[in-house]
């Protein structure tokens, strides 16, 4: 049963990457990007991993793909990308898709390379609360303040400027 | 060989008196709805359905609704992106019926020498698991506006998704102070230690530990069920709704999915806040009251009386939200943004530091 329930999930996970990635169209894009989340959050719990799996799908799948979408389906954008930009693409794109490589290939090896502890993957709410504040009190303030300081800026960046 | 079998038997067993709980739960509710708001209104309400000239009270009404919907034609707009149109009710009905299966009906059912849990899967992040499929049915909601093709969909699919992201916010902070007074993300634990007694005589239930967090709760999880007086994603005569475009049984999904909010949002509301299946004073060999008193009663019974109590209390919720529902009128937009945001969320913030300052004491 489980090893069914991982290739399904595997299948379901690697199909909705590729859909996301030769769609053309970006609000399909996005639902099969949520689709892949979703299927990630199944993943981990098929590790026995409660807690990161619907701590994942809240977050990606449920907060931060609804933003996406929102933008999406609301500007719903038709219109190629002009020749001018797509020079630049040309050029551009190699060097990137090498540097994707290349961070694939770093990845695989690390993967093979087990074992990678488990026991940080596996803590319940309550381990994890734990370390995050002792442990790893600072690296959680630090990120707390960074959210804290994108989220003013956003607001003050769109706020129109009042009249004087 | 044989354990195993029974273990999946019993499994397959309490999914499926779980689902028709909840599918028997939302037929009735559409009953109960007419009929309350009928009183509210001075007005007689559906009786006219017969079976044989039997209408005992309309109580054969949903059943009628439930043929009329079938036979109605499923019409696709021509102009609407076919497959995610269709799946869009789909998505909206299976994250709320799945949340199903992390509430508690009731303590343990001992049958022979077999403990069987009256829950389908007590995950040790339950509270986060329903969090989290209520938070995915936002995209029945976005998806359908924008699969009709139409821009009076595509804004209320807007609207709604609006609405219900910014209530959730309140949602979740309004939990964190229970789970510091319950140290627990496990349903079933919370339950049990709403059995506890506070001075020795009060339950320890939610609602008597965190008032104010119930309040927002209940706040948000009206918000949350796109229901008047917060129905402007649906807007039904008025402002024109994500599900415009669907008709027939599609239609007809949304508004169970409507109703079996209210179920969910009552189970919660019952599990958190109001002790689940705990009945005051009821232990697993009978009652032990306060003031001295024994009533000791059979293992079987108990269970009768916890599973009839959660019950109880899930309707008692349900006639709330019909009442609440019928009673006010709709917010304006830009009231129903300052509730959530300029009320709920400080409320909350505030019950969280005050829960905190009381458990140090």
């Amino acid at each position: 049963m489980g090893y069914f329930l991982f290739f399904l999930l595997a299948v379901m996970t690697v199909g909705a990457v590729l859909g996301m990635i030769i769609s053309k169209n970006q609000a399909y894009n996005a639902i099969f990007l949520i689709l892949a989340f979703a299927c990630m959050g199944g993943l981990f719990a098929l590790l026995e991993a409660p807690f990161i799996a619907v701590v994942q799908i809240i977050i990606y799948a449920g907060a931060i793909m609804v933003l996406f979408i929102f933008v999406v389906m609301m500007i719903n954008v038709h219109s190629g990308i002009s020749a001018e930009k797509k020079k630049w693409i040309i050029y551009l794109s190699p060097v990137l898709a090498v540097i994707l490589i290349i961070e694939l290939i770093l990845s695989i090896k690390g993967a093979f390379s087990l074992p990678v502890s488990t026991e940080i993957i596996k803590a319940g709410p309550t381990d994890l609360g734990r370390l995050l504040f002792t442990k790893y009190l600072y690296h959680f303030e630090i990120t707390s303040i960074l959210i804290i300081a994108a989220l003013v800026g956003a607001i003050v960046l769109v706020k129109k400027k009042e009249k004087k | 060989m044989t354990e195993t079998l029974y273990e999946t038997l019993i499994i397959f067993i309490k999914i499926v008196c779980a689902l028709v709980w909840l599918l028997a739960c939302t037929l009735y509710l559409t009953w109960l709805e007419r009929k309350e708001s009928a009183l509210i209104q001075d007005r007689v309400g559906a009786n006219r359905a017969s079976i044989f000239g039997i209408r005992i009270i309309g109580l054969f009404q949903p059943f009628a609704d439930a043929i009329k919907m079938i036979f109605k034609e499923d019409f696709v707009p021509s102009f609407s992106r076919k497959f995610l149109h269709t799946m869009a009710p789909f998505i909206s009905f299976f994250f709320v019926a799945i949340t199903i299966t992390a509430i508690p009906f009731g303590d343990t059912l001992r049958i022979g020498n077999r403990t069987i849990h009256l829950q389908i899967l007590d995950f040790n992040v339950g509270l986060l698991f329903i969090l989290a499929m209520l938070s995915l049915g936002i995209y029945g909601i976005i998806i359908s506006g924008w699969a009709s093709n139409n821009k009076y969909a595509l804004i209320g699919g807007m609207r709604g998704a609006a609405q219900v992201i910014s209530y959730e916010v309140a949602l979740g902070l309004s939990l964190i102070g229970l789970i510091m007074v319950y140290p627990s993300l496990r349903l079933s634990s919370i339950v049990l230690y709403q059995g506890e007694l506070l001075f020795g005589f009060l339950p320890k239930w939610g609602i008597f530990l965190q008032p104010l967090g119930f309040v927002v709760f209940l706040l948000a999880a009206l918000a949350e069920t796109k229901r008047a007086p917060f129905d402007l994603p649906e807007g039904e005569s008025e402002i024109i709704g994500f599900f415009t475009e669907y008709s027939g049984l599609k239609w007809g999904l949304f508004m169970m999915v409507d109703f079996m909010e209210v179920i969910i949002v009552s189970t919660l509301l019952t599990t958190l806040f109001f002790g689940g299946w705990q009945v005051p004073w009821l232990a697993s060999d009978g009652f032990h009251f306060p003031w001295g008193g024994e009533l000791l009663l059979s293992h079987v019974v108990v269970v009768l009386l916890q599973v009839a109590a959660f019950n109880i209390k899930v309707f008692f919720f349900c006639w709330l939200q019909i009442l609440i529902r019928w009673t006010y009128p709709r917010f304006r937009y830009d009231q129903l943004m300052d509730f959530g945001w300029k009320l709920l969320v400080p409320l909350s913030l505030v019950n969280i530091i005050g829960t905190g300052i009381i458990m140090t004491l």
